[in-house]
């Protein structure tokens, strides 16, 4: 039997159509009705199932090089695997910041070397994500790693000037800057959103302000030198419909959510529990309604992970001394299906859209987020929504444990990940060796 | 379960404490009656009404709560404290009588006298109880006891007071699974 | 109760307990008294990993007259300000076989953390934590207004007292909040807006930028210490700017209802937020406050550490 064929029989495209769908020499080979199985093919049955083009990220937080105890590069493909990505963006706040050629072409190959999906990396836009001297984007985006998201992220370029330059400068090789929108001095040592819960429990506020007032800045900035901006991780519903006024104006900004900011709300903090704590914070049950509503209408386009993972130490203590940042990767689907499609706001082609179609057109990855077509590269991801599962810390693929979503039960499992044409993800379990 | 003592009993038994408590020391006026809550305390002040209609003249009566003192606190939930009013003449130099309702292990007993220790010196402490149930754990008597009811540890004695429980009663149940 | 971590764990019930168990206490301490056995073998540690001498000689003096062994670990030179983790200090703790934990901490929550978490299995006191709660405190207040004002009533239906300052900032207030709503009091909060956190309008009190139109009408005035370096921070102009809008002076003293008393959780700023002549004057129950304080703990370690242990009741 070849590896790398595989009749996936009985399951429905996005559209809800039922297909069968062959997979062979990387690509999808065939599509129809009950075709008949090729020669060699493992058959799966996904009769339950749905077949989306593979999941794209835009936002993941690999901490390769400089911390690999919390993740390496290997271990975020591998979680990315087990959620149905098939492309992920490395962060670029990395030790040593991935700044220069040399850095990002060593994450990127490491992501290779995986072999479990694409690992993108994202480039700093200014030296050491310092918001000052912007970093060598030209040689980064020349170089083999061929970047073109350029992100600061975890600190915000608060500087108009610099931001500026920065979204003039990318304009020559289709360069994207993603902003981490945080005016800084408004959050000093701010641990969580400022409302009603932050005034009982007495953790310094994070106004949503603070996250609109550099949205709306960056869109009137990136519309009047014409340069692309993409605005990371929106979670307010002020900068909803900043976003959505820029779109009604034809203005040149895309925005991404997080799972987690569709879901959870600062209601959560009342635990002190730091598993909660997250940049940005998680916002209140109106926020969530707005980004919801937002991603439904395409004012938000794309769904982000923003996988952060941290080691146990930094979660395990108190609230303003622990680390921002969950895992994302390995349970996104599940929650945009919970959030999004089993509450009727989407259908399963805006899934695929919003997770796979449109995080790839955005940053001009060619070979991903392509429709489930014969001839196209085999990057697929199969989902029984049927089924639910317990989320279990102790069960992630991520070197860390620091999911806000343990013990929770959450709607669909994926069951394969096909990265151009190999099973990365195959009945559930991970294929434990991937590089060639 | 049976009734050991009748609410006549009880007050027969309560006014021949008071006579005997006179008795013993020569009227009133060196007295203290201090009655250990719950029950104690309603039993304290009976007797002091007891002497004053005797005697004419009102004697001082008052409260000690032990439970501070308890050596058993840890086997049961935290119990909240009950009052403890000492007479404005204090108990410097007089002679003080506990009053309690039941007296069995000596345990109580053994707490009030080191809670009275925390307030002051009196010349003499004595004990009155309504009722002797044995089975005696240290080394404490009572001076003047109602009634002596000899039960099995496994039995459980009851002191019904008309102020708390609206009848006088004293009954001895049968113990289930102490 | 197993741990004293936030007033809104308390029920009225709970908290009227404490303040019952508080006055028997205070009846007793009033004596020539030694020293009661009621806590003898238990051990109560002191972790100020925050610099607060008053209310750690508060516990420590509560928790000593109930006979307990008290251990300070205190935060100069100890690992919790040297960057030791929480969860090794609880976990030294409970070697140490702590019965009792009385947390003071910069972090809001770190008493909550240290409650919740499997690193210890003792009760945890809250001796204030960063910016959201004092209960020893508002107990103590509580307990202090009762005493005055409450002609024999058990709780404080029908007082209204204005808490004055630095709101935002203020565990104290925080505290008081809630208590006092729980046992039936009003709440009117003073401060510039700027001292007040967003969500306010939430909370169960009444607001008011202006202290002489709340002066002359409240029972209590409950003044905070208002830091100095508020001032870098922006929170207003200058001493002399706050001092005149929100000090307590004796203007604002003659103004008060003639049975209202002054009230401040110390360390006071004479001059800033109080001055001298008030802080001495007779309205003022301020060193009043002090020697409650350490009935109202005794009343809380009585409460959490003298009956059984809550695991071996769950047991039976
Ligand atoms: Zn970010």
């Amino acid at each position: 039997m070849n590896k790398n064929i595989f009749h996936l029989k009985g399951g429905s495209l996005a559209s809800g159509e039922k297909r069968d769908v062959v997979i062979s020499e990387g690509i999808i080979k065939e599509i129809g009705v009950s075709i008949t199985s090729p020669e060699g093919a493992l058959v799966l049955d996904v009769s339950d199932s749905i077949i989306l083009s593979g999941l794209v990220d835009l936002h993941t937080h690999l901490r390769e090089p400089g911390k690999e105890d919390s993740e390496t590069v290997r271990s975020g493909s591998r979680a990315a695997a087990k959620g149905g990505f098939t492309a992920i963006s490395a962060m670029a706040n990395t030790s040593p910041v991935a700044d220069t050629a040399g850095v990002v072409e060593q994450v990127f190959r490491l992501g290779k070397d995986a072999g479990y999906c694409d690992v993108f990396p994202i480039g700093a836009i200014t030296q050491g994500l310092h918001g000052r001297e912007l970093s060598e984007m030209g040689a980064m985006a020349d170089s083999a790693a061929r970047v073109r998201i350029f992100s600061d992220d975890g600190n915000c370029v608060s500087d108009p000037m610099v931001m500026r330059r920065a979204l003039e400068y990318v304009k020559s090789f289709d360069g994207l800057i993603a902003q981490h929108a945080q005016d800084p001095t408004l959050t000093l040592d701010a641990q969580m959103n400022e409302g009603v819960v932050s005034s009982v429990l007495g953790l310094k506020g994070w106004p949503a302000v603070a996250e609109e007032a550099i949205i709306a800045r960056d869109i009137l900035l990136a519309d009047h030198v014409k340069s692309r901006l993409h605005i990371c991780h929106v979670t307010t519903a002020g900068g909803v419909e900043i976003i959505r006024w820029a779109k009604s104006r034809g203005m040149n900004v895309t925005a991404e959510v997080t799972p987690h900011h569709l879901l959870l709300t600062d209601e959560l903090a009342r635990s002190y529990d730091p598993i909660f704590k997250v940049n940005p914070p998680l916002r209140t049950e109106k926020d969530i309604m707005a980004l919801r509503e937002a991603l439904c209408d395409g004012t938000i386009d794309i769904v982000a992970t923003d996988h952060a993972p941290h080691p146990a130490e930094s979660k395990e203590c108190e609230w303003q001394e622990a680390a921002f940042g969950m895992l994302g990767l390995e349970t996104a689907l599940s929650i945009v299906q919970k959030t999004m499609v089993d509450s009727g706001l989407m259908n399963w082609v805006d899934v695929q859209n919003r997770l796979s179609i449109q995080p790839a057109a955005i940053a001009r990855y060619q070979s991903q987020g392509l429709e489930v077509r014969v001839g196209n590269r085999a990057n697929l991801t199969v989902i029984n929504p049927g089924k639910s599962w317990k989320v279990d810390r102790d069960l992630v693929a991520s070197r860390s444990r620091n999911t806000p979503f343990h013990s929770m039960d959450l709607p669909g499992v994926v069951t394969e990940t096909f990265f151009n044409g190999r099973a990365t993800l195959l009945r559930g379990e991970l294929v434990q060796e991937m590089s060639s | 379960m049976s009734v050991a003592m009748s609410a006549s009993d009880i007050t027969r038994a309560l006014t021949r404490i008071s006579h005997e408590i006179l008795e013993r020391n020569n009227g009133s006026h060196s007295l203290t009656l201090l009655g250990i809550p719950t029950r104690g305390a309603h039993l304290a002040l009976r007797i002091a009404g007891i002497i004053e209609g005797i005697e004419g003249a009102a004697v001082p009566v008052g409260t000690l709560d032990i439970t501070l003192h308890r050596d058993d606190l840890r086997t049961r939930p935290p119990r909240p404290l009950m009052p403890t009013k000492i007479p404005r003449a204090g108990i410097e130099s007089r002679s003080v009588v506990l009053v309690d309702d039941v007296l069995f292990s000596g345990r109580t007993i053994r707490a009030a006298l080191d809670a009275l220790g925390e307030i002051g010196r009196p010349k003499d402490v004595q004990l009155a109880v309504l009722v002797d149930r044995g089975h005696r754990e240290l080394p404490i008597r009572a001076d003047f006891v109602g009634k002596n009811l000899p039960t099995s540890r496994s039995q459980e004695v009851k002191v019904h007071l008309s102020e708390i429980d609206s009848l006088d009663e004293v009954l001895i149940e049968e113990g289930g699974t102490q | 109760m197993k741990h004293l971590l936030s007033i809104s764990d308390l029920s009225k019930s709970d908290a009227l307990g404490l303040l019952d168990t508080a006055t028997e206490l205070a009846r007793v301490s009033d004596g020539p008294m030694k020293k009661l056995p009621t806590l003898r073998g238990r051990t109560i540690v002191n972790l100020f990993a925050e610099d607060s001498t008053r209310t750690r000689i508060s516990f420590e003096a509560a928790a000593k007259r109930l006979s307990a062994d008290v251990i300070n670990f205190s935060a100069k030179g100890s690992s919790v300000s040297k960057g030791e983790s929480l969860k090794d200090t609880a976990q030294t703790l409970q070697a140490m076989g702590a019965d009792a934990v009385i947390i003071r901490h910069g972090a809001s929550g770190a008493p909550h953390r240290l409650a919740q978490s499997q690193w210890m299995t003792g009760s945890v006191i809250n001796a204030g934590d960063g910016t959201h709660e004092h209960p020893s405190q508002a107990l103590l207040d509580a307990f202090t207004i009762r005493k005055h004002l409450s002609h024999g009533e058990n709780d404080l239906a029908g007082l209204h007292v204005a808490i004055v300052g630095d709101i935002l900032h203020s565990r104290v207030a925080r505290s008081n909040v809630l208590l006092l709503n729980l046992l039936g009091a009003q709440v009117t909060l003073v401060a510039p807006p700027t001292l007040l956190p967003v969500g306010v309008e939430h909370w169960d009190a009444n607001i008011s930028f202006e202290f002489d139109d709340v002066v002359g009408n409240v029972d209590a005035v409950m003044m905070l210490r208002v830091q100095q370096e508020r001032m870098q921070e922006l929170y207003f102009p200058n001493a002399r700017e706050y001092s005149r809008y929100f000090g307590l002076n004796r203007d604002r003293l003659k103004k008060m209802k003639s049975h209202s008393i002054v009230m401040h959780p110390g360390p006071m700023n004479r001059g800033l937020e109080i001055t001298a002549d008030v802080a001495d004057s007779a309205r003022s129950v301020i060193v009043e406050q002090v020697s409650n304080g350490v009935s109202v703990r005794m009343a809380i370690l009585y409460v959490l550490l003298a009956g059984a242990p809550i695991e071996m009741g769950s047991l039976l």
